[in-house]
């Protein structure tokens, strides 16, 4: 059941000048929360905006009975979540959306660029109480954007690329040497981050034939499958981003890959 | 409690809050947010007789105060609606209005034939904002022949209480408010959305796919109650107030302007909630001004 919620800000922290995590407090118990679940975050006195906004839920704390979002700053209504204090209260409408599905075999790998790694802590934690093994791989221009491996490696070892070759491997995600391991064995990859990145996994795992999850970031309006504004091409029509996402098997999907 | 009741011709709400065509899906999507049987009614989302995919994504752009879309009014046709959403909403202790939309003449007739089967639907809503494939595409509610012509045939073919929603984007609302209620709609609708655009000055490109949108949101209230009140004043027929209402005093203000119920769009997206603390609100009003009936409100702008 989706639920309406004020939250209170208890922690907010600066990853570096273009991220940060903030942390929420619910006012009731948290339910079942799934990896690949998001919320809708009304930003109530942000000057310019009107609509809510998505964002993946990073991280559940049973204990605090809190959320903690990983956002990067884009525009005003990330701007302004940025600059929230402690003891602020934010309405958060949640759970959203369905979530990651389990893989065929006990070995997988998540591939995550810029804030699309946000849903991987909740996946990592869900798929070690299964036994599964996992691998890391992490891809931006810059250091800069290569952010909390390290809350990774308890799960699995992290392999990064950047563009400029300031950290891990010099090259796009899908030029890291991990990838061009043969025979290349998954029961399943799962990808969250810009679509370029995202399509081009897409295409790595259909040649080899590795199943292939992708978490969408389709601009939203209701986030609840009010509106119908957020939609995917799939092979059996239109289908909600929102609501029959944001977790897609890209066989689903039309993409060309 | 004041009394809240309203009605739309044969139509009987048992508030005037209603909410808009499009922005509340078939109402399930909000049950585990409000109790839906505490509304006058849902006007749910726009039937065509065939299955539409609608237009390409992006759909939607945010706007200042506002948002544009173009949907395109994607649903699975009038028989899966017939078939399959009434089955599993009927139930529902509110009134259930369809929204009739057509590209032909006889798409809009054989919709409306379609509705006439089912026992529980009391009305139906003409949107006549659908491009007229007949007319290269233009709105059948942007010329007053085009929406004669829609609504004339849709009220030979229709057993139920007739509301025809128009079009803003007129340049005499009320001209048109007279030529429908003429051709024989029971109550007219106002405002649908209007024709906007977003561009996207770093790329260099329109933000939507379609180029342009339906603007809607709190950016259109003050041009949609000016509307509503031209139209209340031309026409003898019951108003239903749209645009932009956020809040009760939002919908008292369109009721004051001459509205006898209102729809809730755009907010349904800010607050799933809303719809229903409107209904409170209306009659938080009532009671602070010791008003005993919702229509002491309507047209009661004092000017
Ligand atoms: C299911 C889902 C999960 C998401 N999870 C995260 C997350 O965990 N962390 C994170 O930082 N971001 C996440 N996003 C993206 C986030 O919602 C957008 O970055 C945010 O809405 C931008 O708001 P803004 O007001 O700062 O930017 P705006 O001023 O609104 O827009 C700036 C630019 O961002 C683009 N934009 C607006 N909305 C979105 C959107 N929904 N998705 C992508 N681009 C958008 C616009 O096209 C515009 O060009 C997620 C999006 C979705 C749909
Ligand atoms: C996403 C969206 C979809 C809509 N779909 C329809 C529709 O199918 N039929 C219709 O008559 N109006 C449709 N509308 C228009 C609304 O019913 C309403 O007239 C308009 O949004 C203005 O009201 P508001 O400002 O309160 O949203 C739609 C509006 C939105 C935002
Ligand atoms: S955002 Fe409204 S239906 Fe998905």
């Amino acid at each position: 059941m989706k639920r309406i919620e004020d939250f209170t800000v208890i922690g907010h922290h600066w990853l570096n000048y273009e991220n940060f995590l903030i942390e929420l407090e619910a006012p009731e118990e948290l339910p079942d929360i799934r990896a690949g679940n998001f919320a809708e975050v009304l930003l109530k006195n942000s000057p310019g905006t009107f609509l809510r906004r998505p964002f993946s839920i990073f991280e559940v704390d049973k204990e605090k009975n809190s959320l903690t979002f990983y956002i990067k700053v884009i525009g005003k209504g990330t701007r302004y979540l940025g600059k929230l204090r402690k003891g602020e209260k934010l309405n958060i409408i949640y759970p959203l959306g369905n979530a990651f599905s389990n893989p065929y075999h006990d070995k997988v790998l998540m591939v995550g660029g810029g804030s699309g790694i946000a849903p991987f802590v909740l996946l990592g934690r869900q798929l070690r109480e299964k036994g599964i093994r996992m691998t890391f791989l992490f891809g931006g221009r810059e250091k800069d954007n290569i952010l909390m491996t390290e809350r990774f490696e308890e799960f699995g070892k992290v392999f990064v690329t950047t563009e400029d070759g300031s950290v891990g491997e010099k090259g796009l995600v899908t030029q890291h040497s991990i990838l061009a391991k043969r025979p290349l064995e998954y029961g399943m990859i799962y990808t969250c981050g810009p679509d370029p990145m995202m399509k081009a996994i897409a295409h790595i795992a259909k040649q080899h034939q590795i199943p292939c999850e992708v978490s969408l970031e389709n601009t939203m309006a209701c986030g609840i499958g009010a509106c119908l504004c957020c939609i995917v091409e799939t092979n059996t029509g239109n289908k909600c981003v929102c609501t029959d996402g944001p977790v897609f098997n890209v066989n689903d999907l039309t993409w060309q890959t | 409690m004041a009394d809240l009741s309203v009605q739309i011709h044969d139509l009987h709400l048992k508030n005037p809050v209603t909410t808009a065509s499009g922005t509340f899906a078939y109402g399930e999507e909000f049950i585990d947010f409000i109790d839906v049987n505490k509304l006058g009614g849902i006007f749910v989302k726009g039937l065509t007789l065939e299955n539409r995919e609608g237009n390409p994504y992006p759909r939607m752009a945010e706007t200042s105060s506002g948002m544009l879309n173009s949907v395109g009014l994607q649903n699975k046709g009038i028989d899966h609606f017939v078939n399959v959403i009434y089955p599993r909403i009927k139930h529902f202790d509110t009134h259930i209005i369809p929204n009739v939309n057509g590209f032909t003449i006889e798409d809009y007739v054989k919709v409306t034939e379609k509705l006439n089967e089912l026992e529980d639907i009391k009305a139906i809503e003409l949107n006549i904002s659908c491009p007229n494939v007949k007319e290269g595409g233009m709105a059948f509610g942007i010329k007053r022949t085009s929406a004669v012509a829609a609504t004339t045939a849709v009220r030979k073919a229709c057993k139920k209480t007739l509301i025809v929603k128009l079009s803003p984007n007129v340049t005499d609302i009320a001209d048109m408010a007279r030529a429908v209620v003429d051709a024989g709609a029971d109550a007219v609708s106002l405002v649908n959305t209007f024709l906007g655009m977003a561009i996207d000055a770093g790329k260099r490109k329109p933000v939507l796919a379609t180029v342009t949108g339906g603007l809607s949101g709190p950016a259109i209230k003050p041009i949609a109650l000016r509307m509503v009140w031209e139209v209340y004043k031309a026409v003898s027929v019951p108003v239903i107030g749209i645009g932009g209402i956020m809040n009760a005093t939002d919908a008292i203000e369109f009721m004051l302007a001459g509205a006898t119920a209102i729809q809730v769009g755009t907010a349904n997206f800010i607050d799933p909630r809303v719809s229903v603390q409107i209904v409170d609100g209306i009659n938080d009003y009532l009671e602070k001004n010791n008003f005993t009936s919702v229509h002491q409100l309507i047209g009661a702008l004092e000017t």
